[in-house]
């Protein structure tokens, strides 16, 4: 292989965070499913823009104002360009991936959804990606339908298909990635489907947007959602891609201040998108880490973030996998940057604490996926789940850690 | 391994972990009640026999790491037998030990939880079949949850 590109280098002295001691070991984070660390340049353009830029944005005529105005609509055009959407318009910056897609639900599903419309989802489905629609079929009528997961190699079985995706099905919500399983799911196939049945496609990107390239108009999706804090950006800010032609027709889902063209006593009208969906103060401080995020990622190269979180989930599955009596779910072959298992008996929080002992930072439980792990058998599985940061001797250790667990509880 | 996970998993805790007693359905159970961890995904069901105010017989069904299943297990030896009042005051005793890890005077199985302290977040495991016991006790059928009291 030839010597990584320039970002590359020293890669970790980027991240101050882990440079510490946990339990007398040094700090090997393996929690990067649920969030990412952040570089020096992210947190670094937070403090910038609070020391210097912070102002409430739009309306604004004084100097500082504008500047926020302009960091913020910068940060918007700097994520329709990681996605590779049509126009900045048609990002919507919420909280995370869990607002987006509850955005779409009570947005989209309230002014299209009615008895008899199915929405279809996947058995794989983080709980962000269905409770949301159960809310909203509850409400509206419809009815919610699911593409079943293969087992243990967590395959979604595709020969169903044609029987699930009726032309009664209006939508159809899947994950990129999932954070379960690591199955990469083949969401231009999925989207070409749906579209095929005249369905709107929704795609949580969660898992996918900080690890891979992400497309929307190679995706061919009608909604993408995802978080910024797993993609090395901060907490507290994500965003709702949405195609433009189905952005203009949706009614807002909340109202406030900033959403409005004009407010009478008994009725308003409202703002196109983006600010039709982005009532109240918008989180612009964060968009601005978030923008900074974007750039980070483009400099490492997605390709090679891909790579990279793949090898070392690939070289983790194949050395647990010899480990006697482990259990690992997903794909064995290609998969997203984690990797997940369960030991028999053992409780994967009591692995969890373990590993803390050992200084590696796991996580354990049913990863909001409780309808999947009832599936598969499983009340909690302990995931691993790697990063740009992340070694091979990262790896080791887990792997060291694992094995001295399972000898204690198998004792 | 460190003192505090050697004094978190003691043997009496991984004894109970890998035998559970007292598990399984009484058949005969005139109360019952079920408790969740919502943030674990831990679950537990206690079943009673009461006998006036006592317990005749006692059991749990359920699923969670060993610190929840040991307690639960453990709990059953130690509530057999017992009023409700005495029920409450055993409870009160256990709380003190998973949250202070001061182990009582007197020689009690239920100091194997004293090292559950160091680990703030693992006290809920510890507490959640007893919280089921009190419920199943005091006759309200609700289910109860961790995060509907502190701890």
């Amino acid at each position: 292989m030839s010597a990584p590109p320039a970002p590359w280098d020293r890669i970790r002295d980027q991240f101050p965070i882990l440079d510490q001691q946990v339990n007398g070991h040094p700090l090997v984070y393996l929690d990067n499913a649920a969030t990412t660390q952040k570089p020096a340049s992210v947190i670094a353009a937070l403090d910038r823009f609070y020391a210097r830029d912070n102002a409430n944005v739009h309306r604004g005529l004084h100097a500082l104002s504008m500047r926020a105005t302009d960091d913020y609509e910068g940060a918007r055009s700097r994520v329709a360009q990681f996605v590779n959407a049509a126009a900045p318009e048609e990002i919507i910056f919420t909280r995370g991936t869990t607002e987006s897609i509850n955005l779409v639900a009570a947005s989209w599903g309230s002014a299209n959804l009615k008895k008899g419309d199915v929405i279809l989802l996947t058995e794989m489905e983080h709980h962000s990606n269905l409770v949301p629609w159960q809310l909203i079929a509850q409400r509206t009528g419809a009815t919610l339908r699911y593409v079943p997961v293969t087992g243990d190699e967590g395959l979604l079985d595709l020969s169903r298909l044609d029987q699930l995706l009726t032309p009664e099905v209006k939508l159809f919500a899947f994950t990129h990635i999932s954070n379960t399983l690591g199955t990469i799911n083949p969401v231009a196939e999925l989207c070409a489907r749906a579209r095929q049945v005249g369905a709107v496609s929704v795609v949580d990107a969660a898992q996918s947007i900080g690890h891979s390239p992400v497309d929307v108009r190679a995706l061919g999706c009608d909604f993408l959602a995802f978080s910024g804090h797993k993609m090395a950006g901060v907490t507290g800010i994500g965003a709702l891609y949405g195609r433009r032609a189905l952005l203009d027709a949706m009614p807002p889902w909340q109202g406030g201040g900033g959403m409005i063209s004009h407010v009478d006593l008994f009725e308003s009208r409202w703002k196109p998108s983006p600010e039709r969906f982005e009532a109240g103060t918008p989180n612009f401080g964060d968009a601005v880490g978030l923008h900074a995020a974007c750039d980070f990622l483009d400099g490492l190269g997605r390709e090679q973030i891909q790579e990279h979180d793949g090898r070392l989930a690939r070289l983790a599955y194949d050395r647990l996998a010899e480990i006697p009596g482990i259990r690992i779910i997903g794909p064995r072959g290609e998969r997203g940057g984690l990797v997940s298992f369960a030991f028999g008996d053992v409780h994967a929080h009591d692995v969890v604490t373990f590993a803390d002992e050992d200084g590696i930072a796991l996580r354990g439980g049913h990863h909001c996926n409780q309808p999947l792990m009832k599936k598969l058998g499983l009340t909690s599985t302990v995931r691993a789940s790697f990063y740009v940061y992340n070694e091979e001797r990262e790896v080791d250790a887990l792997v060291a850690s694992m094995r001295r667990t399972i000898k204690f509880f198998a004792g | 391994m460190s003192a505090e996970l050697s004094d978190l998993y003691q043997n009496v805790i991984l004894d109970h972990n890998r035998r559970p007693r007292n598990r399984g359905r009484i058949p005969t159970a005139n109360r019952s009640a079920h408790g969740d961890n919502p943030s674990c995904g831990d679950q537990c069901d206690v079943f009673l026999r009461l006998d006036g105010d006592r317990i005749a017989e006692i059991s749990f069904e359920g699923s969670g790491c060993a610190i929840s299943q040991a307690s639960a297990s453990l709990m059953t030896t130690q509530l057999k037998g017992k009023t409700t009042a005495e029920a409450e005051k055993l409870y009160g005793e256990f709380h003190e030990i998973v949250t202070s890890g001061h182990e009582p005077e007197e020689i009690s199985d239920l100091a194997a939880f004293a090292g559950v302290h160091a680990f703030p977040a693992r006290i809920k495991c510890a507490t959640l079949s007893w919280h089921a016991a009190l419920n199943a006790l005091h006759g309200d059928g609700a289910p109860i949850t961790t995060e509907s009291h502190t701890d």
